[in-house]
């Protein structure tokens, strides 16, 4: 009557192990069947050891301010010096180096501002979720007014309300991100909350927290982590452009959006200025985007089968 | 005759249907009186088509949800829902054993989350008991560290018995437990339910639309349509001689698997209306060939008939 | 010669861990005007192999045949346009699951139309009509009224019946059905077959109908062919095949049914259908078969028309010695 099978039965551990490296193998079919996927994840990984090991690969401080080298075009053009490969700012810093240095602050700011949106989102959309009724009304109407709002505006009035500066740029950004992990993750809950799982979890006395926390969110996580990934970009475009706009990062933090601000004047003169920090947002962008479509591919129809 | 665990008497569940911002909201009769008792080591099949109120009364039974009317006792006392002795006593087993079971929990911790948040029993103490439940619904200990989608559809409703198995009760409902299992796989888990029955002396509500399974395995068997109780009686009486015009073309309509006696079907004409909806008088009038002006006018009554106990007018011979 | 003959079909699946054959070698022959039935549990290939030759697979899906003839022609080797006008007109499909199968969107009456048009290209006054004549041929009562209907507006067996209403459109020589009562209710269940049936009769059109109920298959088939992991493993005229099955495997299948128990316990076939990692080498029931000898882990082979084509070293020979035992060693 019970199932047999002839082959030695595994140690717990192995088939632990086993477990995890068919789910990474299956993970990884899928998300490699997405070759932009792939790409984009080999340039996030660089960017993240270029933000990690800056002081090794920048040739110069970033802050340092060579006054005998004011805007240098790139190396490859008449004047330059392969010395400040793509060239020199209004006030003599290598861009290059600069360039380095901001993946940091990108970086951290993409992953600050989205931990805040997801931590807050979700649990906001996990109440709402869960409770429904009034709580639900009231939340759900007040996530619209926020939703209805042009988020870079209404970033940049709490940023005004809160004073400028890096910090209170990235809340900022964060409460504008939130209502999209509020939305999501109380739908995949309303999904959840009548599987047969769930009821299980009731007719065994789960009280509404333990189900909330250990029965349904771990099985809503799956579209909110593809959320977060894409978030991750619109947070860092955002920055930059709270940045552009005088109320992000102050100078001389070597932020991409700021220092886009600060080259405005020399758009005509210098093209390097600006370029430069735009493509480095315009490949981070990218990159995370595409790798969130393969994230998307690799997590949902897994989602779909269970 | 051994004393019953379970006794309910004229359960009922009515739902509340908003028809729409112009219409009056609608009452939906889900269930409409139904009584029966519940005995140790015997099996009680509820059998009727969809929308017949028959997972109703597992909810019900298992206190997922409050009834409208009616008691429900355990060992004389009202039940009190949501109580831990309730929860002691009745465990339910679902259908879809791919839904019933938390995707992102171990079988191990599936197992013993009714222990984790129904005793105090430490964490050595709970994993002893999942290991000897497992074992004896005829799971490997190595199975206790896997996921539930390594597993077929027969492991996992073992595993999903096993977890109501878990608090020790005296009643299982089984909500439609083998409908989503193969043949060769629902044999096995029959013969699983018959074992344990046998060994713990359960009581057995047995919620199915298969009637070539409820025969198997049930003691007693209660037909249900549209919410009510149409005909109720001993397994054997009441395949041998059907009472109810209903349980009648029940029976016939079920396929059977030898083509050498090819029966003559009772053919129901007509759809089964909707429960929003339902017909005057005998829910089952439309689709009756005995149905009189009696039948039209006034709901029947369950009554008994001979052997059996059977809500109809004209009961068949 | 037959309607459809199919030899040698394989299906195969790409999938994480490597191709995955869904189909193996099957041979599938259907005359005019007969009901043949596939039967088998999940993951037997059964609904694979009508899917593939209707060319509704998806694109991971890789499919060899030495053989895949409808009406004297060749399926596998047209075009896909060719093809298109054959699949859905003389050949026609109906699911298990008759309100996913109809769009959401559209009235029943433009979708029986759509067929209509695409396939006979009739105008629109006579498509009303021949919609209306559909409808009313597979038991809908008042049709002109229900052509306006939306698919949520009809219970699930009537829905049904537009299935095969569409299915009927471009009067096909074979009709597959696969699994079309799974849904139902019983008393539902018992009038779509029925319709099947007699359409089948009066049309006489072949009939291929796939499906795991025992019970439906004694009721309405002629000839039963029975898969299991993807392969044929037996096939018998229905009432043969009740009587003696060939196969351990059927002869098992059929003692599981709880309807012919004698006593408490069911006589159940131990383990499971293999999937893709633990395929056996030699037969592939030989790990859950109570008859096993060595030379079923080398290798198996096909028996003789009279031992119902069974896919086995070592058939059952006559119904009453050796059924009584089978698949018993729970």
């Amino acid at each position: 009557m019970t199932d047999m099978t002839t082959k030695p039965a595994p140690s717990a551990r192995q088939v632990k192990r086993q477990t995890r490296n068919r789910m990474l193998a299956e993970f990884w079919f899928y998300f490699s069947e997405n070759r932009g996927a792939v790409i984009g994840l080999f340039v996030i990984l660089a960017l993240v050891v270029v933000a990690i090991f800056a002081p090794f690969f920048a040739p110069h401080e970033p802050t340092q301010q060579y006054r005998d080298a004011l805007l240098f075009p790139p190396a490859w053009q008449d004047g330059g010096s392969w010395e400040f490969i793509l060239g020199t700012d209004a006030v003599g810093r290598d861009i290059l180096s600069r360039l380095i240095f901001g993946a940091r602050f990108s970086l951290f700011i993409g992953v600050v501002v989205v931990g805040l949106a997801l931590l807050g989102g979700v649990s906001i959309g996990l109440i709402a979720g869960y409770f429904r009724g009034p709580v639900d009304t009231v939340i759900m109407r007040l996530m619209d007014v926020i939703l209805a709002f042009p988020s870079l505006l209404l970033a940049l009035v709490m940023v005004a309300v809160l004073g400028p500066g890096l910090l209170n740029a990235m809340i900022a950004i964060a409460i504008v991100l939130q209502p999209h992990f509020v939305r999501l993750t109380r739908a995949s809950v309303l999904n959840e909350l009548n599987r047969e799982y769930v009821i299980s979890a009731r007719v065994a006395g789960a009280s509404p927290f333990y189900l909330m926390t250990r029965t349904i969110l771990p099985n809503c996580l799956g579209p909110v982590i593809v959320q977060a990934t894409l978030s991750f970009s619109n947070a860092i475009l955002d920055a930059a452009a709270l940045g552009f706009l005088g109320m992000g990062a102050q100078p001389p933090t070597p932020e991409w959006g700021t220092m886009l601000a600060e080259a405005r004047e020399f758009i005509l003169r210098a093209w390097w200025v600006v370029t430069f920090p735009g493509l480095a947002i315009l490949i981070t962008v990218l990159a995370i985007n595409l790798m969130g479509d393969g994230l998307r591919d690799a997590l949902d129809p897994k989602l779909k089968r269970t | 005759m051994s004393k019953p665990v379970v006794f309910g008497q004229n359960l009922s569940r009515y739902y509340e249907v908003s028809g729409g911002v112009f219409k009056k909201p609608g009452l939906v009769k889900a269930l409409d009186g139904a009584s029966f008792t519940l005995e140790p080591g015997k099996t009680l099949a509820v059998v009727g088509e969809s929308g017949c109120g028959k997972s109703t009364l597992a909810r019900l039974v298992s206190m997922i949800e409050p009834p409208s009317g009616g008691t429900l006792e355990i060992d004389g006392k009202p039940a009190v829902v949501g109580s831990v002795e309730h929860r002691k006593t009745v465990q339910i087993v679902f259908q879809n054993p791919f839904g019933s079971l938390n995707p992102r929990h171990k079988v191990g911790t599936i197992l013993e989350e009714p222990l984790r948040l129904n005793t105090d029993m430490d964490a050595q103490a709970r994993r002893k008991r999942a290991e000897e439940t497992m074992e004896r619904v005829g799971l490997r200990l190595e199975h206790y560290e896997r996921y539930p989608h390594m597993f077929s559809g027969g492991q996992r409703q073992r595993i999903a018995i096993a977890r109501a198995l878990m608090l020790n009760p005296r009643v299982l409902v089984l909500d439609e437990p083998v409908s989503a299992l193969d043949l060769s796989i629902q044999a096995q888990v029959l013969n699983l339910l018959a074992d344990l029955q046998d060994e713990l002396g359960l009581a057995y509500m047995f919620i199915s639309h298969d009637l070539s399974v409820v025969k198997h395995i049930a003691n007693e068997v209660m037909v249900m349509y549209l919410g009510k109780v149409v005909e109720a009686g001993k397994t054997t009486d009441l395949f041998e001689k059907p009472r109810h015009p209903y349980t009648a073309a029940l029976l016939s309509a079920t396929p059977k698997a030898d083509p050498a006696k090819k029966s003559h079907r009772i053919m129901l004409t007509g759809e089964l209306p909707s429960p929003l909806n339902p017909p005057k008088g005998c829910a089952f009038n439309p689709r009756c060939a005995y149905a009189t002006e009696e039948c039209r006018r006034s709901a029947p009554k369950l009554e008994a008939v001979g052997v059996t106990q059977v809500a109809c007018f004209h009961p068949l011979g | 010669m037959a309607l459809l003959n199919i030899q040698n079909l394989s299906v195969d699946f790409k999938t994480a861990g490597g191709l995955f054959r869904a189909v193996d070698s099957v041979d599938i022959a259907c005359e005019r005007g007969e009901i043949l039935s596939i039967v088998g549990e999940s993951g037997s290939g059964k609904s694979v192999s009508m899917l593939a030759l209707m060319g509704l697979l998806p694109w991971t899906a890789q499919i060899t045949a030495d053989k895949m003839e409808f009406d004297g022609k060749d399926l596998g080797r047209m075009s896909r346009r060719e093809r298109r006008k054959i699949i859905g007109k003389d050949i026609s499909m109906i699911f298990q699951e008759p309100i996913s199968s109809l769009n959401p969107c559209f009235t029943v009456g433009f979708q029986i139309g759509e067929v209509l048009k695409l396939h006979l290209g009739m105008d629109r006054a006579t498509r009303r009509k021949r919609s209306i004549e559909l409808l009313d041929l597979v038991g809908i009562p008042a049709p002109e009224t229900r052509l306006s209907a939306f698919p949520h507006q009809l219970s699930g067996g009537m829905n049904q019946r537009v299935m095969i209403a569409m299915a009927l459109a471009g009067d096909p020589k074979l009709l597959i059905a696969d699994e079309p009562t799974t849904a139902l209710d019983v008393t539902i269940q018992a009038q779509i077959l029925e319709l099947l049936v007699s359409l089948q009769r009066e049309k006489q059109m072949a009939l291929i109908l796939i499906t795991h109920d025992m019970g439906v298959v004694a009721e309405t088939a002629e000839r039963v062919q029975v898969q299991y992991a993807g392969q044929r493993v037996e096939e018998q005229p229905v009432l043969d095949l009740f009587e003696a099955p060939h196969h351990p495997y059927t002869s098992a299948l059929l003692a599981a049914l709880p309807e012919r128990a004698v006593g408490r316990k069911l006589p159940s076939i131990p383990g499971v259908v293999p999937g893709q990692f633990d395929r056996p080498t030699g037969c592939l029931f030989a790990p859950r078969c109570s008859f096993v000898k060595p030379d079923c882990h080398k290798g198996v082979k096909r028996q003789p028309a009279e031992l119902g084509h069974a896919l086995c070293n070592h058939p059952i020979a006559s119904s009453g010695s050796k059924t009584s035992a089978a698949g018993g060693a729970a």
